[in-house]
């Protein structure tokens, strides 16, 4: 009996948490425009968002941000990662300015960063937004990288250099080999914040370069209408595939 | 003897403010089984990392083959190193792991596959050569290990407490195996150690280290039989080490009073009336014998058994002599003296024969 | 082998050039004053301090203060039976994923299908209203309500990872010593479960409570114009007003009471560990 109540209170609980998702996903395929009486299956809405033009190219753009910037932070993570790993050494102060960058509000971080580009002459647009997402995403790089390579035994390495292997070989056929599922896992993550990410870039993106994160706010704002449904199903499905994919790799053990 | 191997000259070494290694000096000779012996933190391993390269002394040189090797990284070192947790590569298979070094060479394929099943004939792994790492048992591990580190026939071979992850009966078998390995290889072995019946079985010479600095080299036999020093007595083998002062000389041999009693030994260390010395006796060179069975106790100190501990094929007693000192005698189980049975709080006399004794100046 | 870190720097440039720089240029911009054509100007002023010792000011800030304190209690009130349960559950790595899904997507998007069932003519009314539970149509949206119901369902899963991640390393064994020892059930929950659990509840809350301080957008879609939030001040007064020097004071004195709660935590922590 008491199992039955626990698994009562663990379904709802997941049932409130997915249900308007779901719910959102039924009506992008609801042909009526504005009730919510069922009017039959229909992807006209679908369709109507392939042929915005506008939300394309805002999507496209979110895409080459995201890569650019996941791929940058992924890059720099891992070399801070595995260069603290060999090299032994304690970095607190790292660790210390990471941790703060975790902790600070979004808020606080896109309002500062405005500032700085606006003293410094950077013009807002797809550099200043690449900056900022690379810089938000490089703490969760470190900390997926990190929670991988310190199960690591540091001899593994040493041994390769032992045996005769160069810095880089025993870089490349020993360390990454060993690190990729961590590396792919946090580059996917990195990929999602960014994708996903509202507040800082509201603050950075200026008003040139169109973000999908940013275009759904506006429309939201706007009110509901069929096509946004459509729009959020398929942005909130692929964030979902790469959080299950990265989640299956960060688990995966040699 | 023929010149050394490896030469460490005056090597010095800290971290920080803790000084490790102190003015060492070391000859390592081609060909032989030498094990660094200490209690940790005593500088074996730095040792052993500075001969393989992976750490830098602070000031002195080693030189390896008559070069000086103080800025050679450890992948141009004819020198390679059997970790203690073996970092066996988990992603590779035995056959890759073992072959890692000859590729690093660029090796040609053809003769990597005998040289990699070689190495595996000589560990007796062949059959393993495509298993996965995580298949193999602790011992099998360690062997693979092994092999990868010979695969290329260094120089020098570097074990770091190689067997101390092993239970006891494994760990006397490898103990053979490598020993045996070492002799036909003809290789160099530096092996390292906390465990000194590990190192007297093995080695062909024993370094015993103190806290930075090297207490004592030899045999093992000389080692045990001989120590130079407290420290080393106390070491390796269990010592009952009693203060005593030099009563007079008369020739080759000195008295003295241990224990109220008067005894006589012979003047090993050219001792002069008046210094004051450490005696020190091994407990299976003292024989323990029941009131009833001697008649004459010249020479004997009175004691009391305090303890029994019956291991197999000896008897461990502790006896409380008539200071309150208490001693360690071992007694082997011998078919002929039935007088083998103890009982706790029971009179004895104890006693050892003159001369295996071993007599040291004073050490506070 | 010693090697030099060198990549390391790299690292270090660029946070302190993108992370800690901007962070100081907050406090710097927060004492120079307006300017209607480059945004910021000497002289150098306390006046943007000041000019948050207002009631208007302090109002906004209780009622920051009271939402994100409303919102951590009743995540932790679901979140607390919920790790227990799902820790419980055989299907134990499934939830887990689960719960990591809406942690990682945009909140956002998930905030948005709230509206479709939050509001005048949406789903909850419609329901309400087909079981007679109500008469008429309840105005839920552009509410305090609907706020927290928003912050609640997105920070949901800040509140659960922390908790979960706590209790699987609890020893459940401790309890069976308790009760062995003579306690009852409750005792041994209240005596031993909860103070041993209290470091993952301190974590969540703190991870639900800083963002519902400062998530603006949530407030923006779901309260409407009527609901100010310290989160909106500030994105207002930066965009908005384009009084810089004004957001950020109000940024720096929101970091400062964020920074002074953690400070707190840390203290808590360590006297516990020892």
């Amino acid at each position: 009996m008491k199992r039955l109540g626990q698994r009562f209170f663990l379904g709802l609980v997941l049932v409130l948490l997915y249900a308007p998702i779901f719910i959102l996903l039924i009506y992008s395929v609801n042909s009526a425009k504005f009730s919510l009486q069922w009017q039959g299956f229909s992807l006209r809405w679908y369709q109507e968002l392939f042929q915005d033009r506008a939300l394309w190219e805002a999507f496209f753009n979110s895409i080459a941000l995201g890569l650019c910037a996941s791929l940058l932070a992924t890059v720099i993570g891992v070399l801070t990662c595995v260069n603290l790993f060999i090299s032994r050494q304690k970095q607190h102060a790292l660790y210390l300015l990471l941790l703060l960058l975790v902790i600070i509000p979004d808020l606080v971080l896109g309002v500062s960063l405005l500032i700085f580009f606006n003293l410094s002459q950077i013009p807002l647009g797809f550099f200043s937004l690449l900056i900022a997402h690379i810089t938000f995403c490089i703490p969760f790089v470190v900390l997926t990288i990190n929670a991988r390579i310190t199960t690591m035994d540091p001899n593994l390495y040493f041994s390769a250099l032992d045996l005769g292997a160069s810095r880089y070989l025993a870089l490349t056929r020993i360390l990454l080999p060993l690190l990729w599922p961590a590396v792919l896992s946090a580059f996917l993550l990195s990929f999602t914040l960014s994708f996903d990410d509202v507040i800082i870039s509201y603050f950075v993106a200026g008003p040139d370069f169109s973000i999908l994160p940013l275009a759904i706010y506006s429309l939201v704002r706007a009110g509901v209408t069929p096509e946004l449904n459509a729009l959020c199903s398929i942005t909130f499905g692929l964030s979902m595939v790469l959080v299950v994919i990265s989640h299956r790799l960060s688990r995966k053990t040699t | 003897m023929s010149e050394p191997l490896i030469e460490i000259r005056q090597v010095s070494k800290s971290y920080g403010n803790t000084l490790i290694l102190e003015d060492m000096s070391l000859s390592i000779y081609d060909g032989e089984f030498l094990t660094l012996l200490g209690p940790s933190g005593c500088g074996k391993t730095t040792l052993l990392r500075m001969i393989s390269g992976f750490e830098q002394p602070d000031a002195g040189e080693i030189y390896i083959a008559g070069r000086c090797v103080n800025q050679l990284p450890p992948q141009q070192r004819d020198v390679h190193t059997v970790f203690q947790s073996y970092a066996l590569f988990p992603h590779l298979s035995v056959f890759e792991n073992v072959a890692f070094a000859l590729r690093c060479k660029k090796i040609a394929d053809s003769e990597v596959r005998t040289r990699v099943m070689e190495a595996l004939s000589l560990v007796q792994l062949e059959q393993f050569a495509e298993r996965g790492i995580q298949q193999l048992s602790g011992g099998q591990q360690q062997r693979v290990a092994i092999a990868r580190a010979i695969v290329n026939r260094p120089q020098v071979l570097l074990l770091d407490e190689p067997l101390s992850s092993l239970d006891y009966s494994l760990r006397k078998a490898m103990q053979s195996e490598l020993k045996q390995l070492q002799k036909t290889l003809n290789m160099t072995f530096i092996f390292v150690t906390h465990d000194q019946e590990e190192a007297l079985s093995m080695s062909d010479r024993i370094v015993i280290l103190n806290q930075g600095k090297i207490a004592q080299i030899g045999t093992p036999r000389s080692v045990y039989e001989t120590p130079r020093n407290r420290y080393v007595a106390s070491f390796i083998g269990e010592a009952n080490i009693f203060d005593i002062d030099v009563q007079n000389v008369n020739g080759k041999s000195l008295q003295t009073i241990v224990e109220n009693v008067s005894l006589s030994c012979p003047n090993t260390g050219d001792f002069q009336a008046g210094d004051r010395l450490h005696l020190i006796v091994r407990p299976e060179d003292i024989r323990v014998w029941g009131l009833s069975e001697i008649e004459n106790s010249d020479g004997m100190l009175p004691g009391k058994i305090t303890e029994i501990i019956y291991k197999g094929s000896t008897v461990d007693l502790k006896v409380k002599l008539a200071s309150g000192k208490i001693i360690s005698a071992s007694e082997f189980f011998d078919e002929d003296d039935d007088k083998l049975e103890y009982s706790p709080n029971e009179n004895v006399w104890v006693q050892w024969l003159p001369g295996w004794e071993v007599l040291l100046p004073y050490e506070n | 082998m010693k090697t030099k870190a060198y990549s390391v720097y790299i690292l270090y440039i660029w946070l302190f050039l993108f992370s800690f720089l901007p962070l100081l240029l907050v406090l710097a911009v927060s004492v120079l004053s307006k300017d209607s054509n480059k945004l910021v100007t000497l002289p150098l002023t306390l006046s943007n301090y000041a000019g948050l010792f207002t009631p208007v000011f302090a109002k906004i800030l209780l009622r920051s203060v009271l939402i994100a304190l409303l919102t951590t209690g009743l995540c932790l009130l679901v979140a607390y039976p919920f790790s227990y349960f799902m820790i419980k559950s055989r299907h134990r790595s499934l939830l887990l994923l689960l719960i990591i899904i809406p942690f990682w997507t945009s909140s956002l998007i998930r905030t948005y299908a709230l509206i479709a069932i939050l509001k005048y003519k949406g789903l909850l009314n419609a329901l309400l209203l087909k079981w007679h539970i109500i008469d008429a149509p309840l105005s839920l949206l552009y509410s305090n309500f609907a706020v927290i119901s928003g912050l609640v369902y997105n920070l949901f899963p800040f509140m659960v990872l922390p908790i979960v991640n706590n209790m699987e390393r609890f020893d459940f064994r401790l309890l069976e010593a308790a009760q062995d020892l003579g306690a009852s059930r409750w005792a041994a929950f209240t005596r031993v479960f909860l103070p041993g659990t209290a470091a993952g509840v301190l974590s969540g809350c703190i991870l639900v409570f800083l963002p519902a301080m400062t998530l603006f957008y949530i407030p923006n879609v779901l309260g409407g114009a009527r609901s100010i939030l310290l989160g909106n001040l500030i994105q207002n007064q930066f965009l908005v007003l384009e009084d810089w020097p004004q957001g950020a004071a109000t940024s720096a004195v929101l970091t400062a009471i964020l920074l002074l709660l953690l400070a707190c935590y840390r203290q808590q922590n360590k006297g516990r560990a020892r």
